[in-house]
């Protein structure tokens, strides 16, 4: 039998204070940058912002700064012009479109670097109009996926589980959030799909752990032990599933991010960051919101 | 438990087998099989998205506020007309969504009420005020929408696209989606055309009177009617045309004052196509009117022979000939110095009709081939490491329980691609994303049971135990974690467009599968080895 890990006993809600202040940070930075995309200040796809992009595909290899001198002599000076993880292509975005300015940038790309072959990939045009609606649909997606799982952890569950459910899963999706912005990623509405299925998938582990605190609890006399023993013994126990099951995701996410393409490049970015940080809340955010919350109640039982 | 095992390997099979009739439509051996297969099984299979096999998404709006003005006008015009006819001279003026009448009188009044009993009127300063009420506003914004849809499927089927889809979104919206589209930017123009043909009479009287400049830059149009709008009569429009300096390319614009009145519009045409000119070989478009349209045209040409007749189109004056003669049989020309090519597209959309109001693009997203291609060998290529990686660990980590636990996998991939087929549900490139994030959970289950049989065995429990009480304890944890993946992928699926509809089927109906591959799959293998007779070791 191979295994991972043998028979642990790490103190893990030892650490709960260090752990809860890091998790903090995250959550603050989530909550930062979701007043920074507001405000329109952070890196926003044109899905939401409205606006104009356009993939190109170069023949030969092309550097930024090049494709900025072409488009400011052209008098096109407010556009983004953006890396592509795969070579040789380029992705430049455009905040207001105007009538044509598509088609000015590829005549102007195809004269200037004609050695180059520049082909236009991909064209996304998107109203202002439809762009607020986007944005709005996001966001009712986000709080109807968060009542819907609450509302069935809060039935599966007893009540100090699933606010620490909760709070954890608020925390990865906040966390990934956080260094998508800081990072400057673009916050378009694939990533925002990355984060509710992290938020669906995050919970998996955080049910392990929180099925088998259940069932530990069941098992132990009044006063044998205590809540905080009994969750670390609790995880310990199911440690190396939840590390393993994160581990098979996580293989299939890292394949998406080598070979599924530039479109889903950054949706696998934020599926590996998720799987991590999922697994780490599942342990040292979810529990230890049980234990401060629950102490004396849960373990009279 | 070896009771119903067969029924449940029979169970496993024939889903095997359904999945395989499903798909069969996607796969080279389709053509291969007899007649009587493509014709009564299943033969669409999964479709591919526009993000993958390249196309355009469009999303036009219905400028319905335009629809609303267009229909008093057109109720004004005709109102005009018919005073006219009973020897009145009255002064008929649209003012936004109302129509202002001069002179009031019994008269006035009681032919407004013939012919449109929906009109509200009253009196207002000695002028009538005649308004529609709201409800008639509404049926006029519905069927807009309605005929642009129809008018807009014509345009498209002229296209030549294959399996277009065209439909309505919320209120005003056109959605319009064209797979492999080869000249999207051709498409978005046919479409987005008016196409509004008018016929109108040059009003040359005051064009001499007024010496009005000949030519102007173009882009200056806004600042010149500013200007001249208040210096020609008020039942005068002006109008341009634009000249295109052939060595320079420059682009400038001639304006001229018509009519305000349409003598014909191209609702009347009965064909539109391209003719060559034999004196100075340049494209043009021959027009040819239906029977009422024929005698209004007939009508008009007798009446103001010797007149200019100027050809608009979407407010543009096209060319304005001098009526030679009267014309019979209803055929026209438009010239214009047009290429052949525009000329094409001019003929496209006065055959398919006018639209009833513009529409405006609001959303374009379009995907180049290539890039759908490339698309489909990167998911495909992430999909298949994902597989081999995860199921390699499988085996080495539980060895003959992951040979198990791989067999399940398969099972969940072959049942995912059969039960998109049988839905026909359309592939997207983040739907591949959600197969591939589905082969990651979907060994999570045995993972679950496996550790939790691992846990059994080790307190002393026999193999056959140890697995019914690890299958029954791993359970409601199983089904805990896919609930809420499932809720997720159910909002994402009502709020998602598109490509993120594709992930939400994928990853919804993976993991659904998932429990039955995890729950009935392998468990059926391990009754089938192991309870037969009592082994001694469990390989996990």
């Amino acid at each position: 039998m191979i295994q991972i890990l043998g028979k642990t006993n790490i103190d893990f809600l030892g650490k709960k204070y260090i752990a809860l202040g890091a998790s903090c940070i995250m959550i603050i930075l989530g909550i930062f940058a979701i007043f920074q995309i507001h405000e329109g200040k952070a890196n926003l796809g044109v899905d939401f912002a409205g606006g104009l992009s356009l993939q190109v595909r170069f023949s030969k290899s092309i550097t930024l700064s090049e494709i900025r001198t072409i488009l400011d002599k052209t008098g096109i000076k407010d556009a983004d012009i953006q890396d592509l993880p795969t070579e040789k292509k380029i992705l430049i975005k455009l905040k207001k479109q105007q009538e044509g300015t598509g088609d000015r940038i590829e005549k102007v790309l195809k004269d200037s670097l004609p050695d180059k072959e520049p082909q236009i990939e991909s064209i996304t045009e998107i109203g202002p109009k439809i762009g607020q609606r986007t944005k709005k649909d996001a966001l009712l997606a986000i709080l109807a996926a968060t009542a819907g799982i609450l509302i069935y952890i809060a039935i599966r569950f007893r009540f100090y589980f699933s606010i620490g459910a909760t709070v954890a899963t608020f925390h990865d999706v906040m966390a990934v959030l956080g260094i998508f912005y800081l990072l400057g990623k673009e916050i378009n509405l694939i990533f925002i799909s990355a984060l509710l299925t992290i938020a669906g998938y995050s919970l998996t582990d955080t049910v392990v752990v929180f099925d088998r605190i259940r069932e530990n609890l069941g098992k132990v006399a009044k006063g044998s032990m205590t809540l905080e023993a009994l969750m670390n013994k609790s995880i310990n126990e199911v440690l190396s599933r939840t590390i393993v099951t994160s581990f098979t995701t996580l293989m299939a996410a890292v394949a998406l991010f080598f070979f599924g393409g530039e479109v889903l490049h950054d949706f696998a970015f934020a599926m590996i960051l998720g799987i991590i940080i999922g697994t780490y809340s599942s342990v040292f955010v979810a529990s230890p919101v049980v234990l401060l919350l629950g102490k004396n109640s849960l373990i009279k039982k | 438990m070896r009771k119903g095992i067969y029924l449940r390997i029979a169970l496993i099979a024939s889903t095997v087998v359904l999945a395989i009739v499903f798909f069969l439509p996607n796969t080279p051996l389709f053509e291969l099989m007899p007649h009587w297969w493509k014709k009564n099984m299943p033969h669409k299979g999964i479709v591919l998205g526009l993000d993958l096999r390249g196309g355009s998404h469009l999303v036009f709006e219905v400028d319905l506020k335009r629809a609303r003005e267009i229909t008093v006008e057109r109720i004004g015009m005709h109102l005009g007309s018919l005073l006219e006819k009973k020897g009145i001279k009255p002064s008929v003026k649209v003012e936004g969504e109302k129509i202002v009448i001069q002179p009031v009188s019994d008269e006035v009044k009681k032919i407004i009420k013939e012919n449109y009993p929906d009109l509200s009127l009253s009196e207002k300063a000695g002028s009538m005020l005649c308004e529609l009420p709201e409800s008639a506003f509404k049926r006029v914004e519905a069927t807009s929408v309605e005929q642009a849809i129809e008018v807009i499927r014509n345009r498209i089927d002229q296209l030549g696209v294959s399996e277009p889809a065209i439909h309505r979104q919320g209120d005003n919206e056109i959605v319009v989606q064209l797979p492999g589209v080869k000249d999207p930017k051709k498409a978005v123009e046919i479409i987005g055309k008016t196409a509004q043909l008018e016929f109108k009479l040059l009003d040359e009287e005051t064009m001499l009177w007024r010496e009005i400049p000949s030519i102007i830059k173009a882009g200056e149009e806004d600042v010149f009617l500013k200007q001249w709008n208040s210096r020609i009569p008020e039942y005068d429009e002006i109008v341009f045309q634009k000249i295109v300096n052939k060595e320079t390319g420059e682009v400038y614009k001639r304006p001229y004052i018509v009519k305000k009145e349409t003598l014909l519009t191209g609702d009347l045409l009965a064909e539109a196509h391209v003719s060559i000119d034999q004196r100075f070989n340049e494209p043009y478009v021959s027009l040819r009117f239906n029977e009422a349209g024929a005698k209004i045209f007939e009508d008009i040409t007798g009446k103001y022979v010797k007149h200019r007749l100027a050809i608009i189109l979407d407010g543009n004056l096209y060319s304005a000939p001098v009526i030679q003669e009267k014309i019979e049989g209803g055929n026209a020309q438009i010239t214009g110095s047009f290429t052949m090519e525009e000329a094409k597209d001019l003929a496209i959309v006065l055959r398919a009709g006018a639209l009833p109001a513009p529409v405006n693009l609001i959303q374009n997203v379009t995907v180049g081939p290539t890039l759908g291609r490339d698309s489909i060998e990167a998911g495909k290529m992430a999909v298949i490491i994902a597989a081999v990686f995860v199921s390699a660990f499988m085996i080495l980590y539980y060895r003959l329980s992951g040979v198990i636990a791989d067999f399940a996998l398969i099972l969940n991939i072959l049942l995912l691609i059969g039960a998109l087929a049988a839905l026909n549900a359309t592939l997207t490139l983040p739907g591949i994303a959600g197969v591939a994030l589905a082969i990651g959970m979907a060994v999570d289950s045995n993972v679950l049971m496996f550790e939790r049989i691992r846990e059994e065995l080790r307190l002393g429990k026999t193999p056959k135990a140890a697995i019914e009480s690890g299958y029954k304890k791993a359970f409601w944890t199983i089904f805990d974690s896919h609930v809420t993946t499932l809720i997720t992928a159910a909002v994402l699926f009502h709020f998602g467009s598109g490509p993120i509809k594709g992930f939400a089927v994928t990853l919804s109906l993976g993991v659904a599968i998932n429990l039955f591959t995890a729950l009935i799959g392998t468990k059926t293998v391990f009754d089938f080895i192991y309870t037969g007779k009592e082994r001694k070791s469990l390989s996990i």
